[in-house]
């Protein structure tokens, strides 16, 4: 039942929404229903172990062989968490951000909170992918309603991408449809699916991209520094902070099981592109002079390391990626309100224009500091374990190419490093001017979001058990279809 | 049969009404009533109950296919009276005449949607032509209107040209004019069959406007008083798609496949056709001619996959494709200028009206939740379910993401361009039928088993 509420709750607070006339209690109403959110699914992880609360079943297009299924497993929990904990911190960071026509502002975040609630739990076909383009159609309008300059263009390139790779998904879930045992959506269903190699290879690519474009992994990223750049501050930060992952869980809880020998058999193939991706991502990061292009290609580069540690197939890579998704979450948001508060009090978010931001703005640029160690992944902090596990993952993977693709993998970590300190210094150290002279420290509301975000960075680098307890599940039934492939295929090599 | 006689019965009357009574309400008012007789009559032959006892000597067969679609094309006619039926008083003095013409061409949809014999099917579509080609030339002083009356009714004439030499052909191969016995393979089909069966096939792609058939579509959409291109761009153009699936369905689903590969080629191009140069209007009324054909690509799915899914398919589809189009041209109908430029700050305006328009849009660009989607998701599921020809269902695929770029259009011009729409005076009843048709359709999108368990029932 409490799988029903996750998304029932934004999805009637967000119709209810557009009801609203006044701005601030449109803001509180939405504040409120998000933290009602947080609690249900903070109680749906630690308190409830009751595994009847925590799925839903109910018939829906019986004809067809759809139906209503929803359930929280560790990925799942990993997940909704990020998403139930993101919408409260972007919201309460934002607080003072005015919007014209609020009411339909905050009404689309809540929608688009339902759907990523319902990508994350759901576990048939068809209902996965109603979710998956409810969660982006809110999203579409929110960025060309309230984003920049040229939000119109941009947004529709995005939603041309996505909704291009969505639909060559769409096939290939019809068709694996077709080769289920019974005729079903479900997702067990979709497990026993009888499948040649052949056709797992095509079909392979028509699901593939449709992940690759939400990631975005490269070549599929080009829509995404625009997009991130280009949409108001708290819709990217859903975007990069939780739209992102539906890609990755796309891979890892339908691709891979689904079609493990093709997945295994491509691996090769798509870590070097999704590493050499990242690279070049960080490269670009690196001449970057604009703060919000720069987190967005470092987000791509992030994303390519995922993806690539996704594809190394094994449990430490598999859960590395899991525990790093909900990780990059937070930190990312962090990132976005920093350049937000930045770009807010000051009117520019060129790096070159700014400097010395430190002495005028010493708690953000604490918060600054303490986050960024945290995107180059520095011990202590969380997304070293999920980084640690990851690279650990691409070492042992089965290919021989192996140590390449842990020179990669570490020449982009260091990379990353490079454009992030670069950043820090050039923003927050060095010489004022009369841009940074007018600027201010962050509001008490920034600073408590900011002064969460390092907490909970702070704890789950020290005590990463808590991710990885949720976690190990998981992964362990996505490996054990690869230990499947893998021993079939041994067979076939005797 | 009861909804075919009413409404030849009804034609007459309205005919007749337009003599007798001058208030232009109460001619609309009796043209709504009869229509609601009309559905229910129809909806006593679903549950069995005959008013009339008429032998066709096995020439017609009322079954639930039929029925069902007979239905929805009257419950979609009833929407289009209400929300449009103001807008045609605008046409010309001759207010009952319209109605009568409706009338006529639903009769003709009766006969089109239960043949068994050629010849009825042969009738059906005339009854619904003639009708349409007086429709599009009602206004008369506009010589557009006339140009496109013209086309279409000499390109129509050459295509029933067309479909009788091919009844003629089959004939003469067979024998008869009943489905039934064409359908009955005897040895490998002959010259005579096949020609006469490519004819027919022609002749049908004509009327459902499929490409390379479609020349005359943009022209008389966008010639036709917009009121009426409403009615023949959805309602119309749905029930000989009915006709056309039951026409291969019953006499040529027997035999062996090669026909197939040329419907696939014709849905091809349609699609390609019709969304690629609906990208490239200027004219929300033109676009949504092209948009018509780029449907009607999608709808041929069904003649090319013809198994249970392509009927409950088209039958979803026709009804999803019906409600949005006549939702859209509804508001249309009311604005002084159809380009994209005119919807400019639209939403402004008219919010309760912009958020509808965006979901019959949303519907036709095929976004789940609504009923669109299901639609298109039912025709490529029968098409995968026939087992080969995977290409055409990727293209259709892809030629779908691109009818976004121009649905996708309008929401943009609406939402987030600035600029002086105009103001359109509308009936709070017009506002709410808006709404209501809205809910339909996203009703539909995720109970489409509230329509489809009538196929069954």
């Amino acid at each position: 039942m409490i799988v029903v509420l996750l998304i029932l709750i934004p999805l009637l607070s967000g119709l209810a929404a557009f009801a609203f006339r006044d701005e601030r209690a449109v803001r509180a109403w939405s504040l409120f229903s998000c933290i009602v959110t947080l609690l249900i699914s903070i109680a749906g992880i630690a308190i409830i172990k009751d595994q009847d609360l925590l799925q839903y079943r109910a018939d829906w297009l019986s004809g067809l062989g759809s139906s209503i299924s929803l359930r929280l497993d560790g990925m799942g929990q990993l997940l909704c968490l990020l998403t139930a904990m993101a919408y409260p911190l972007v919201f309460f960071a934002t607080w003072k951000t005015s919007y014209r026509k609020s009411h339909n502002f905050y009404a689309l975040m809540l929608l688009a909170q339902a759907g990523l609630m319902g990508v994350f739990l759901a576990m048939d076909a068809l209902l996965f992918y109603f979710f998956w383009e409810l969660a982006l159609i809110p999203m579409y309008f929110l960025c060309s309603q309230w984003g920049g300059e040229k939000r119109i263009a941009v947004t529709f390139k995005f939603f041309i991408y996505t909704f291009v790779g969505s639909v060559l998904m769409l096939i290939a879930i019809l068709y694996i449809y077709s080769q289920t045992p019974g005729r079903s959506f479900d997702i067990e269903a979709f497990y026993q699916a009888a499948l040649s190699k052949k056709e797992q290879g095509w079909l392979f690519w028509l699901f593939f991209i449709a992940l690759a474009v939400k990631m975005p992994v490269f070549p599929f990223h080009t829509w995404q520094p625009d997009t991130y750049e280009q949409s108001p501050s708290a819709t990217t930060m859903i975007l990069n902070a939780v739209m992102a992952k539906m890609g990755l869980l796309g891979l890892l809880r339908w691709l891979f099981p689904v079609l493990p020998l093709a997945s295994f058999q491509w691996a090769d193939f798509i870590t070097p592109l999704a590493l050499i991706g990242g690279i070049y991502a960080g490269l670009i990061a690196i001449r970057q002079d604009d703060l919000k292009k720069l987190i967005a290609y470092s987000s791509i580069a992030h994303m390519g390391l995922m993806c690539a540690a996704a594809f190394a197939q094994n449990q430490s890579g598999l859960q590395g990626v899991m525990i790093q998704m909900f990780n990059h979450g937070i930190i990312i948001i962090g990132l976005w309100i920093v350049v937000d508060i930045i770009e807010k009090q000051l009117g520019t978010k060129k790096i070159s224009e700014l400097g010395g931001l430190a002495q005028k703005a010493p708690a953000l640029a604490i918060g600054l500091v303490v986050i960024s160690l945290a995107n180059i992944a520095l011990p202590l902090t969380s997304a070293f374990p999920g980084e640690f596990l990851m690279f650990n993952g691409i070492f042992n993977s089965l290919t021989k190419y192996n140590v390449w693709f842990i020179v990669l993998a570490g020449l982009g970590i260091i990379i990353g490093a490079v454009y992030t300190l670069n950043m820090i210094r050039k923003v927050f150290f060095g010489e004022m001017n009369s841009i940074t002279q007018s600027a201010r420290d962050a509001w008490s509301n920034e600073k408590l979001v900011l002064a969460l975000i390092i907490m909970l960075i702070l704890v789950l680098g020290i005590y990463p058990q808590l991710a990885l307890n949720e976690s190990r599940e998981v992964s362990a039934a996505i490996n054990q279809k690869f230990e499947m492939v893998r021993e079939l295929l041994t067979e076939q090599k005797k | 049969m009861n909804a075919l006689l009413l409404s030849a019965v009804l034609g007459v009357v309205m005919m007749f009404s337009g003599l007798f009574i001058k208030q232009r309400s109460v001619i609309r008012a009796i043209a709504i009533a009869g229509l609601i007789g009309l559905i229910m009559v129809n909806f006593l032959e679903m549950r069995g109950i005959m008013l009339f006892n008429i032998d066709t000597r096995g020439m017609m067969d009322f079954d639930r296919f039929a029925l069902l679609f007979n239905t929805i094309a009257f419950a979609s006619t009833l929407i289009y009276f209400v929300l449009s039926a103001r807008d045609m008083e605008k046409v010309s003095v001759h207010y009952a005449e319209f109605f009568a013409l409706i009338y006529f061409i639903l009769c003709g949809i009766c006969l089109t949607t239960s043949f068994r014999s050629l010849l009825i099917l042969f009738l059906g579509i005339e009854i619904i032509s003639i009708p349409l080609y007086i429709l599009t030339g009602s206004d008369k002083r506009n010589l557009k209107s006339n140009e496109a009356s013209l086309k279409y009714f000499l390109l129509g004439a050459f295509s029933t040209g067309l479909m009788l030499m091919g009844i003629a052909l089959l004939y003469g191969a067979k024998g008869s004019f009943d489905t039934r016995v064409i359908s009955f393979p005897a040895g490998a089909p002959t010259a005579i069959f096949i020609a006469g069966m490519v004819l027919l096939l022609f002749s049908m792609a004509f009327k459902v406007s499929a490409a390379p058939f479609h020349f005359w579509t943009p022209d008389v959409y966008d010639g036709a008083p917009t009121v009426f291109t409403s009615f023949m761009a959805t309602i119309v153009k749905a029930a000989v798609f009915i006709g056309f699936l039951r026409l291969f369905d019953e006499a040529f689903g027997f035999y062996p496949g090669s026909w197939k590969l040329l419907i696939a080629v014709l849905t091809a191009i349609t699609l390609f056709i019709g969304n690629i140069t609906a990208v490239f209007q200027q004219s929300v009324k033109r676009m949504l001619a092209y948009s018509s054909i780029a449907q009607a690509g999608f709808m041929m799915m069904a003649i090319y996959a013809m198994n249970t899914e392509a009927k409950e398919g088209l039958l979803l589809y026709t009804t999803a494709y019906s409600l949005a189009t006549i939702g859209i041209f509804a508001v249309l109908i009311k604005m002084n200028d159809y380009s994209f430029e005119g919807f400019n700050g639209f939403a402004r305006k008219e919010p309760v009206l912009a958020a509808t328009i965006t979901i019959f849009l949303l519907s036709l660009a095929g976004i789940p939740l609504t009923a669109g989607f299901l639609s298109k998701f039912y025709m490529l599921k029968a098409t995968l379910a026939t087992g080969g020809y995977l290409w055409l269902v990727i293209f259709a695929v892809l030629m779908a993401a691109v009818g976004v770029y121009y649905y996708f259009r309008v929401i943009q011009a609406m939402y987030f361009k600035d600029g002086e729409a105009q103001v359109i005076q509308v009936t709070p009843v017009f506002k709410y039928s808006m709404v209501i048709l809205a809910a339909l359709v996203i009703v539909l999108g995720i109970f489409p088993n509230l329509l489809l368990y009538w196929y069954y029932f």
